[in-house]
Protein backbone atom coordinates (compact mmCIF):
# COMPACT_ATOMS: atom_id res chain seq x y z
CA UNK A 1 0.00 0.00 0.00
CA UNK A 2 1.51 3.29 -1.00
CA UNK A 3 1.88 5.68 1.84
CA UNK A 4 1.07 9.33 1.51
CA UNK A 5 2.88 11.39 4.11
CA UNK A 6 2.75 15.19 4.11
CA UNK A 7 4.05 17.72 6.60
CA UNK A 8 2.59 21.22 6.83
CA UNK A 9 5.30 23.30 8.45
CA UNK A 10 7.14 26.59 8.62
CA UNK A 11 10.84 26.86 7.83
CA UNK A 12 11.72 28.55 11.12
CA UNK A 13 9.42 26.62 13.43
CA UNK A 14 11.17 24.28 15.88
CA UNK A 15 7.87 22.43 16.26
CA UNK A 16 7.47 21.50 12.61
CA UNK A 17 11.21 20.71 12.41
CA UNK A 18 10.67 18.17 15.21
CA UNK A 19 8.24 16.28 13.02
CA UNK A 20 10.56 16.37 10.01
CA UNK A 21 13.45 15.12 12.13
CA UNK A 22 11.46 12.16 13.46
CA UNK A 23 10.38 11.16 9.94
CA UNK A 24 13.95 11.43 8.65
CA UNK A 25 15.32 9.43 11.56
CA UNK A 26 12.93 6.65 10.61
CA UNK A 27 13.62 6.92 6.89
CA UNK A 28 10.05 7.92 6.04
CA UNK A 29 9.55 9.78 2.76
CA UNK A 30 7.29 12.77 2.98
CA UNK A 31 6.13 15.78 1.04
CA UNK A 32 6.76 19.10 2.75
CA UNK A 33 4.39 22.03 2.40
CA UNK A 34 5.68 25.40 3.57
CA UNK A 35 3.06 27.57 5.24
CA UNK A 36 3.19 31.32 5.56
CA UNK A 37 2.18 31.26 9.19
CA UNK A 38 2.46 34.97 9.88
CA UNK A 39 0.50 36.36 6.98
CA UNK A 40 -1.39 33.81 4.96
CA UNK A 41 -2.25 30.34 6.28
CA UNK A 42 -3.52 28.04 3.56
CA UNK A 43 -7.15 26.84 3.46
CA UNK A 44 -5.81 23.29 3.68
CA UNK A 45 -4.01 24.01 6.96
CA UNK A 46 -7.14 25.58 8.42
CA UNK A 47 -9.13 22.56 7.27
CA UNK A 48 -6.69 20.05 8.74
CA UNK A 49 -6.18 21.89 12.03
CA UNK A 50 -9.37 23.85 12.66
CA UNK A 51 -8.89 23.81 16.44
CA UNK A 52 -5.46 25.42 16.66
CA UNK A 53 -4.88 26.63 13.07
CA UNK A 54 -1.17 25.99 13.51
CA UNK A 55 1.75 24.08 12.11
CA UNK A 56 2.89 21.38 12.24
CA UNK A 57 0.23 19.10 10.84
CA UNK A 58 1.10 15.60 9.69
CA UNK A 59 -1.14 14.17 7.02
CA UNK A 60 -0.95 10.39 6.69
CA UNK A 61 -3.07 8.81 3.98
CA UNK A 62 -5.37 11.80 4.14
CA UNK A 63 -5.77 11.78 7.93
CA UNK A 64 -4.44 14.83 9.79
CA UNK A 65 -2.69 14.86 13.15
CA UNK A 66 -1.80 18.08 14.96
CA UNK A 67 0.36 19.06 17.99
CA UNK A 68 4.01 18.16 17.57
CA UNK A 69 4.35 15.84 20.59
CA UNK A 70 1.17 14.00 19.60
CA UNK A 71 2.56 13.69 16.08
CA UNK A 72 5.89 12.35 17.37
CA UNK A 73 4.11 9.60 19.32
CA UNK A 74 2.04 8.78 16.22
CA UNK A 75 5.19 8.54 14.10
CA UNK A 76 6.80 6.28 16.71
CA UNK A 77 3.83 3.93 16.74
CA UNK A 78 3.39 3.85 12.97
CA UNK A 79 6.97 3.43 11.75
CA UNK A 80 8.87 1.01 13.94
CA UNK A 81 12.46 1.47 12.76
CA UNK A 82 14.88 3.52 14.89
CA UNK A 83 12.62 3.90 17.91
CA UNK A 84 12.62 7.28 19.65
CA UNK A 85 10.99 6.02 22.83
CA UNK A 86 12.25 3.29 25.17
CA UNK A 87 10.34 0.01 25.60
CA UNK A 88 10.07 0.07 29.37
CA UNK A 89 6.91 1.88 30.56
CA UNK A 90 8.76 3.74 33.34
CA UNK A 91 11.53 4.96 31.05
CA UNK A 92 8.86 5.94 28.54
CA UNK A 93 7.05 7.89 31.25
CA UNK A 94 10.28 9.73 32.09
CA UNK A 95 10.78 10.65 28.42
CA UNK A 96 7.21 11.95 28.17
CA UNK A 97 7.69 13.89 31.42
CA UNK A 98 10.75 15.68 30.09
CA UNK A 99 9.22 16.38 26.70
CA UNK A 100 6.24 17.93 28.48
CA UNK A 101 8.55 19.90 30.76
CA UNK A 102 10.23 21.35 27.70
CA UNK A 103 6.96 22.50 26.19
CA UNK A 104 5.13 23.54 29.35
CA UNK A 105 7.95 25.26 31.23
CA UNK A 106 11.32 25.38 29.56
CA UNK A 107 10.64 26.74 26.08
CA UNK A 108 8.23 29.45 27.27
CA UNK A 109 10.77 30.52 29.92
CA UNK A 110 13.62 30.63 27.41
CA UNK A 111 11.54 32.54 24.90
CA UNK A 112 10.45 35.04 27.53
CA UNK A 113 14.01 35.52 28.75
CA UNK A 114 15.18 36.14 25.21
CA UNK A 115 12.66 38.88 24.50
CA UNK A 116 11.93 40.43 27.89
CA UNK A 117 12.03 44.19 28.23
CA UNK A 118 14.84 45.46 30.44
CA UNK A 119 12.80 45.76 33.61
CA UNK A 120 11.53 42.19 33.46
CA UNK A 121 14.70 40.58 32.24
CA UNK A 122 16.32 39.63 35.54
CA UNK A 123 13.39 37.54 36.73
CA UNK A 124 12.86 35.98 33.31
CA UNK A 125 16.51 35.00 33.06
CA UNK A 126 16.40 33.50 36.55
CA UNK A 127 13.45 31.31 35.61
CA UNK A 128 15.06 30.30 32.33
CA UNK A 129 18.27 29.31 34.10
CA UNK A 130 16.30 27.23 36.60
CA UNK A 131 14.88 25.29 33.67
CA UNK A 132 18.29 24.83 32.07
CA UNK A 133 19.66 23.64 35.39
CA UNK A 134 16.86 21.10 35.65
CA UNK A 135 17.59 19.85 32.14
CA UNK A 136 21.29 19.63 32.93
CA UNK A 137 20.33 17.34 35.80
CA UNK A 138 18.02 15.29 33.61
CA UNK A 139 20.77 14.72 31.06
CA UNK A 140 22.80 13.21 33.88
CA UNK A 141 26.03 12.94 31.92
CA UNK A 142 24.45 10.96 29.08
CA UNK A 143 25.35 11.65 25.49
CA UNK A 144 21.71 12.22 24.55
CA UNK A 145 18.55 12.48 26.65
CA UNK A 146 17.58 9.26 24.87
CA UNK A 147 20.82 7.57 26.00
CA UNK A 148 23.14 6.40 23.27
CA UNK A 149 20.89 7.62 20.46
CA UNK A 150 18.64 10.58 19.76
CA UNK A 151 15.19 10.12 21.28
CA UNK A 152 11.91 11.94 21.86
CA UNK A 153 13.35 14.34 24.44
CA UNK A 154 16.32 15.27 22.25
CA UNK A 155 13.97 15.97 19.36
CA UNK A 156 11.71 18.03 21.64
CA UNK A 157 14.73 19.97 22.88
CA UNK A 158 15.75 21.00 19.35
CA UNK A 159 15.00 24.63 20.17
CA UNK A 160 17.74 24.62 22.77
CA UNK A 161 20.29 23.07 20.45
CA UNK A 162 19.82 25.48 17.56
CA UNK A 163 17.37 28.35 17.99
CA UNK A 164 18.53 29.42 21.46
CA UNK A 165 22.11 30.09 20.41
CA UNK A 166 20.93 32.16 17.45
CA UNK A 167 18.57 34.21 19.62
CA UNK A 168 21.43 34.76 22.05
CA UNK A 169 23.56 36.10 19.22
CA UNK A 170 20.76 38.35 17.96
CA UNK A 171 19.93 39.80 21.38
CA UNK A 172 23.43 39.79 22.85
CA UNK A 173 22.16 38.05 26.00
CA UNK A 174 23.60 34.69 26.93
CA UNK A 175 21.58 32.04 28.72
CA UNK A 176 23.19 28.72 27.88
CA UNK A 177 26.95 28.77 28.41
CA UNK A 178 29.51 26.02 28.67
CA UNK A 179 30.54 27.34 32.08
CA UNK A 180 27.09 27.30 33.62
CA UNK A 181 25.66 24.19 31.97
CA UNK A 182 28.56 22.07 30.69
CA UNK A 183 26.64 18.86 29.95
CA UNK A 184 23.74 20.60 28.25
CA UNK A 185 26.13 22.73 26.24
CA UNK A 186 28.01 19.63 25.10
CA UNK A 187 24.68 18.00 24.25
CA UNK A 188 23.81 20.84 21.87
CA UNK A 189 27.00 20.04 19.98
CA UNK A 190 26.39 16.30 19.92
CA UNK A 191 22.83 16.85 18.73
CA UNK A 192 23.49 19.23 15.86
CA UNK A 193 26.51 17.20 14.75
CA UNK A 194 24.32 14.23 13.86
CA UNK A 195 24.05 14.34 10.07
CA UNK A 196 20.32 13.65 10.02
CA UNK A 197 19.71 16.39 12.58
CA UNK A 198 21.93 18.83 10.70
CA UNK A 199 19.94 18.29 7.50
CA UNK A 200 16.70 18.99 9.34
CA UNK A 201 17.64 22.36 10.86
CA UNK A 202 16.82 25.74 9.35
CA UNK A 203 19.83 27.68 8.02
CA UNK A 204 21.57 29.61 10.76
CA UNK A 205 22.06 32.84 8.85
CA UNK A 206 18.45 32.94 7.71
CA UNK A 207 17.24 32.47 11.30
CA UNK A 208 19.68 35.05 12.62
CA UNK A 209 18.48 37.58 10.04
CA UNK A 210 14.89 36.78 10.98
CA UNK A 211 15.49 37.43 14.69
CA UNK A 212 17.54 40.54 14.04
CA UNK A 213 14.67 41.88 11.95
CA UNK A 214 12.25 41.33 14.80
CA UNK A 215 14.49 43.24 17.19
CA UNK A 216 15.08 46.04 14.70
CA UNK A 217 11.34 46.28 14.08
CA UNK A 218 10.96 46.58 17.89
CA UNK A 219 7.91 44.36 17.63
CA UNK A 220 6.38 42.44 20.51
CA UNK A 221 7.71 38.88 20.84
CA UNK A 222 6.33 37.01 17.81
CA UNK A 223 3.04 35.32 18.51
CA UNK A 224 3.38 31.57 18.60
CA UNK A 225 1.92 30.70 15.25
CA UNK A 226 3.24 27.18 15.50
CA UNK A 227 3.26 24.58 18.19
CA UNK B 1 -6.30 -1.16 54.90
CA UNK B 2 -7.30 -4.31 52.99
CA UNK B 3 -6.21 -2.72 49.72
CA UNK B 4 -2.72 -2.19 51.13
CA UNK B 5 -2.52 -5.85 52.22
CA UNK B 6 -3.50 -7.10 48.80
CA UNK B 7 -1.07 -4.74 47.09
CA UNK B 8 1.77 -5.94 49.31
CA UNK B 9 0.95 -9.58 48.75
CA UNK B 10 1.10 -9.00 45.00
CA UNK B 11 4.56 -7.49 45.52
CA UNK B 12 3.19 -4.42 43.80
CA UNK B 13 3.24 -1.22 45.70
CA UNK B 14 1.11 1.56 44.28
CA UNK B 15 0.82 4.87 46.08
CA UNK B 16 -0.94 8.00 44.93
CA UNK B 17 -0.09 11.40 46.36
CA UNK B 18 -2.98 13.80 45.80
CA UNK B 19 -5.29 16.15 47.66
CA UNK B 20 -8.94 15.57 48.56
CA UNK B 21 -10.07 18.02 45.86
CA UNK B 22 -7.56 17.98 43.00
CA UNK B 23 -9.23 17.08 39.71
CA UNK B 24 -5.84 15.97 38.38
CA UNK B 25 -5.46 13.45 41.18
CA UNK B 26 -9.04 12.32 40.66
CA UNK B 27 -8.15 11.37 37.07
CA UNK B 28 -5.58 8.96 38.37
CA UNK B 29 -8.05 7.57 40.94
CA UNK B 30 -10.53 6.90 38.12
CA UNK B 31 -7.89 5.15 36.02
CA UNK B 32 -6.74 2.95 38.90
CA UNK B 33 -10.35 2.05 39.75
CA UNK B 34 -11.26 1.34 36.12
CA UNK B 35 -8.43 -1.17 36.00
CA UNK B 36 -9.10 -2.55 39.48
CA UNK B 37 -5.63 -1.66 40.78
CA UNK B 38 -5.32 -1.50 44.55
CA UNK B 39 -3.44 1.54 45.80
CA UNK B 40 -2.71 3.59 48.87
CA UNK B 41 -3.92 7.20 48.72
CA UNK B 42 -1.97 9.90 50.52
CA UNK B 43 -3.79 13.21 50.76
CA UNK B 44 -1.39 16.13 50.97
CA UNK B 45 -1.83 19.50 52.58
CA UNK B 46 -0.47 21.81 49.89
CA UNK B 47 0.30 24.55 52.41
CA UNK B 48 2.56 22.04 54.14
CA UNK B 49 3.90 19.63 51.55
CA UNK B 50 5.39 16.42 52.84
CA UNK B 51 9.10 15.72 52.48
CA UNK B 52 8.17 12.63 50.47
CA UNK B 53 6.20 14.63 47.92
CA UNK B 54 9.07 17.07 47.45
CA UNK B 55 11.43 14.14 47.05
CA UNK B 56 9.19 12.41 44.50
CA UNK B 57 8.38 15.52 42.46
CA UNK B 58 11.27 17.93 42.81
CA UNK B 59 10.63 19.60 39.46
CA UNK B 60 7.04 20.74 40.03
CA UNK B 61 6.46 19.96 43.74
CA UNK B 62 2.83 19.16 42.85
CA UNK B 63 0.24 16.45 43.07
CA UNK B 64 -0.61 14.00 41.72
CA UNK B 65 2.39 11.72 41.95
CA UNK B 66 2.07 8.00 41.38
CA UNK B 67 4.71 5.86 43.05
CA UNK B 68 4.96 2.32 41.69
CA UNK B 69 7.33 -0.01 43.50
CA UNK B 70 9.18 3.02 44.81
CA UNK B 71 9.52 4.80 41.45
CA UNK B 72 7.68 8.14 41.10
CA UNK B 73 5.83 9.48 38.08
CA UNK B 74 4.43 13.02 37.89
CA UNK B 75 2.07 14.90 35.56
CA UNK B 76 -1.37 13.36 35.38
CA UNK B 77 -1.41 12.65 31.63
CA UNK B 78 2.01 10.98 31.85
CA UNK B 79 0.73 8.95 34.80
CA UNK B 80 -2.40 7.87 32.90
CA UNK B 81 -0.34 6.59 29.97
CA UNK B 82 2.00 4.79 32.36
CA UNK B 83 -0.95 3.10 34.07
CA UNK B 84 -2.37 2.05 30.72
CA UNK B 85 0.92 0.52 29.60
CA UNK B 86 1.63 -1.23 32.89
CA UNK B 87 -1.80 -2.74 33.58
CA UNK B 88 -3.36 -3.98 30.36
CA UNK B 89 -6.93 -4.70 31.46
CA UNK B 90 -9.68 -2.22 30.49
CA UNK B 91 -7.46 -0.16 28.20
CA UNK B 92 -7.75 3.62 28.32
CA UNK B 93 -6.29 4.05 24.86
CA UNK B 94 -7.26 2.26 21.66
CA UNK B 95 -4.79 0.16 19.67
CA UNK B 96 -4.94 2.16 16.45
CA UNK B 97 -2.26 4.89 16.35
CA UNK B 98 -4.58 7.43 14.72
CA UNK B 99 -7.29 6.92 17.33
CA UNK B 100 -4.64 7.10 20.04
CA UNK B 101 -3.44 10.39 18.57
CA UNK B 102 -6.98 11.70 18.65
CA UNK B 103 -7.36 10.90 22.36
CA UNK B 104 -4.02 12.51 23.17
CA UNK B 105 -4.90 15.60 21.12
CA UNK B 106 -8.13 16.15 23.03
CA UNK B 107 -6.56 15.44 26.42
CA UNK B 108 -4.00 18.12 25.60
CA UNK B 109 -6.72 20.48 24.40
CA UNK B 110 -8.51 20.16 27.70
CA UNK B 111 -5.42 20.86 29.78
CA UNK B 112 -3.93 23.61 27.65
CA UNK B 113 -6.98 25.41 26.32
CA UNK B 114 -10.37 24.52 27.83
CA UNK B 115 -9.33 24.40 31.46
CA UNK B 116 -7.39 27.66 31.15
CA UNK B 117 -10.27 29.53 29.58
CA UNK B 118 -12.86 28.35 32.09
CA UNK B 119 -10.50 29.08 34.95
CA UNK B 120 -10.18 32.57 33.50
CA UNK B 121 -13.93 33.02 33.81
CA UNK B 122 -13.74 31.94 37.42
CA UNK B 123 -10.68 33.89 38.49
CA UNK B 124 -10.61 37.06 36.38
CA UNK B 125 -12.61 40.26 36.30
CA UNK B 126 -13.79 42.80 33.76
CA UNK B 127 -12.42 42.61 30.23
CA UNK B 128 -10.17 39.61 30.99
CA UNK B 129 -13.20 37.68 32.21
CA UNK B 130 -15.19 38.57 29.09
CA UNK B 131 -12.37 37.34 26.90
CA UNK B 132 -12.10 34.15 28.93
CA UNK B 133 -15.84 33.58 28.52
CA UNK B 134 -15.64 34.03 24.77
CA UNK B 135 -12.69 31.65 24.57
CA UNK B 136 -14.49 29.13 26.76
CA UNK B 137 -17.51 29.14 24.47
CA UNK B 138 -15.27 28.62 21.43
CA UNK B 139 -13.48 25.78 23.17
CA UNK B 140 -16.69 24.12 24.35
CA UNK B 141 -17.99 24.24 20.78
CA UNK B 142 -14.97 22.28 19.58
CA UNK B 143 -15.52 19.70 22.30
CA UNK B 144 -19.23 19.43 21.46
CA UNK B 145 -18.29 18.83 17.81
CA UNK B 146 -15.92 16.04 18.80
CA UNK B 147 -18.71 14.19 20.61
CA UNK B 148 -20.84 13.83 17.44
CA UNK B 149 -21.98 10.25 17.00
CA UNK B 150 -20.25 9.07 20.16
CA UNK B 151 -21.38 8.08 23.61
CA UNK B 152 -17.97 8.80 25.12
CA UNK B 153 -14.90 10.52 23.64
CA UNK B 154 -13.45 7.02 23.57
CA UNK B 155 -16.45 5.66 21.66
CA UNK B 156 -18.46 3.03 23.47
CA UNK B 157 -16.23 3.01 26.54
CA UNK B 158 -14.52 5.58 28.74
CA UNK B 159 -10.97 6.36 27.69
CA UNK B 160 -8.12 8.76 28.30
CA UNK B 161 -9.91 11.78 26.85
CA UNK B 162 -13.06 11.11 28.92
CA UNK B 163 -11.01 10.89 32.09
CA UNK B 164 -9.25 14.13 31.19
CA UNK B 165 -12.52 15.95 30.46
CA UNK B 166 -14.02 14.31 33.54
CA UNK B 167 -13.72 17.45 35.66
CA UNK B 168 -16.55 18.89 33.56
CA UNK B 169 -18.80 16.30 35.14
CA UNK B 170 -18.21 17.18 38.77
CA UNK B 171 -16.56 20.61 38.88
CA UNK B 172 -18.35 22.75 36.28
CA UNK B 173 -21.57 22.61 38.30
CA UNK B 174 -19.58 23.87 41.29
CA UNK B 175 -18.17 26.75 39.23
CA UNK B 176 -21.60 27.58 37.89
CA UNK B 177 -23.12 27.55 41.36
CA UNK B 178 -20.39 29.74 42.85
CA UNK B 179 -20.14 32.25 39.96
CA UNK B 180 -23.82 32.29 39.05
CA UNK B 181 -22.70 31.89 35.42
CA UNK B 182 -24.08 29.08 33.29
CA UNK B 183 -21.44 27.73 30.97
CA UNK B 184 -22.63 24.36 29.70
CA UNK B 185 -26.22 25.02 28.70
CA UNK B 186 -28.64 23.83 26.02
CA UNK B 187 -26.22 25.03 23.36
CA UNK B 188 -24.16 21.95 24.21
CA UNK B 189 -26.61 19.02 24.21
CA UNK B 190 -23.98 16.37 23.47
CA UNK B 191 -21.76 17.60 26.27
CA UNK B 192 -24.71 17.61 28.68
CA UNK B 193 -25.55 14.03 27.65
CA UNK B 194 -21.91 13.01 28.07
CA UNK B 195 -21.80 14.55 31.55
CA UNK B 196 -24.82 12.40 32.48
CA UNK B 197 -23.31 9.20 31.07
CA UNK B 198 -19.91 9.83 32.58
CA UNK B 199 -21.21 10.77 36.04
CA UNK B 200 -23.44 7.70 36.18
CA UNK B 201 -20.67 5.27 35.30
CA UNK B 202 -20.30 2.88 38.27
CA UNK B 203 -16.59 3.64 38.71
CA UNK B 204 -17.01 7.41 38.46
CA UNK B 205 -20.19 7.75 40.45
CA UNK B 206 -19.00 7.85 44.04
CA UNK B 207 -15.30 8.26 43.50
CA UNK B 208 -15.10 12.02 43.72
CA UNK B 209 -15.07 14.50 46.57
CA UNK B 210 -18.47 15.58 47.97
CA UNK B 211 -20.17 18.36 46.04
CA UNK B 212 -20.93 20.47 49.12
CA UNK B 213 -17.35 20.42 50.28
CA UNK B 214 -16.22 21.53 46.81
CA UNK B 215 -18.71 24.40 46.80
CA UNK B 216 -17.37 25.66 50.14
CA UNK B 217 -13.81 25.48 48.90
CA UNK B 218 -14.44 27.23 45.59
CA UNK B 219 -16.73 29.80 47.17
CA UNK B 220 -13.86 30.82 49.46
CA UNK B 221 -11.47 30.93 46.50
CA UNK B 222 -13.92 32.97 44.45
CA UNK B 223 -14.23 35.55 47.21
CA UNK B 224 -10.46 35.88 47.24
CA UNK B 225 -10.43 36.59 43.51
CA UNK B 226 -13.40 38.93 43.68
CA UNK B 227 -13.23 40.79 46.99
CA UNK B 228 -16.45 42.58 47.86
CA UNK B 229 -16.09 46.25 47.06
Amino acid sequence: MSEEVKVFGAWGSPFSRRVELALRLKGVQYEYIEEDIFNNKSPLLLKYNPVHKKVPVLLHNGKPIAESLVILEYIEETWKSNPILPEDPYDKAMARFWAKFLDDKCLPALWKAGWSPENEREKAVEEACECLKTLEGALNGKRFFGGATVGLVDIAANFIAHWLGIIQEATGHELLSAEKFPHLFKWTDEFVSCSIVKESLPPRDKLLAFFKDRIAGAMDAPTEASK
Amino acid sequence: MVEVEIAKSMAEEVKLFKTWSTPFGLRVVWALKLKGIPYEAIDEDLSNKSALLLQYNPVYKKVPVLVHNGKPISESLVILEYIDETWKQNPLLPQDPLEKARERFWAKFNDEKLLQSIWGVFAKEGKEREEAMAASMENLKFVEEELKGKKFFGGEKIGLADITFGWLANLICVFEEVTGLKMIDERFPLLLAWIQEFSQHPIIKDAGPPHDKLVIKYQALYEKFHPAK
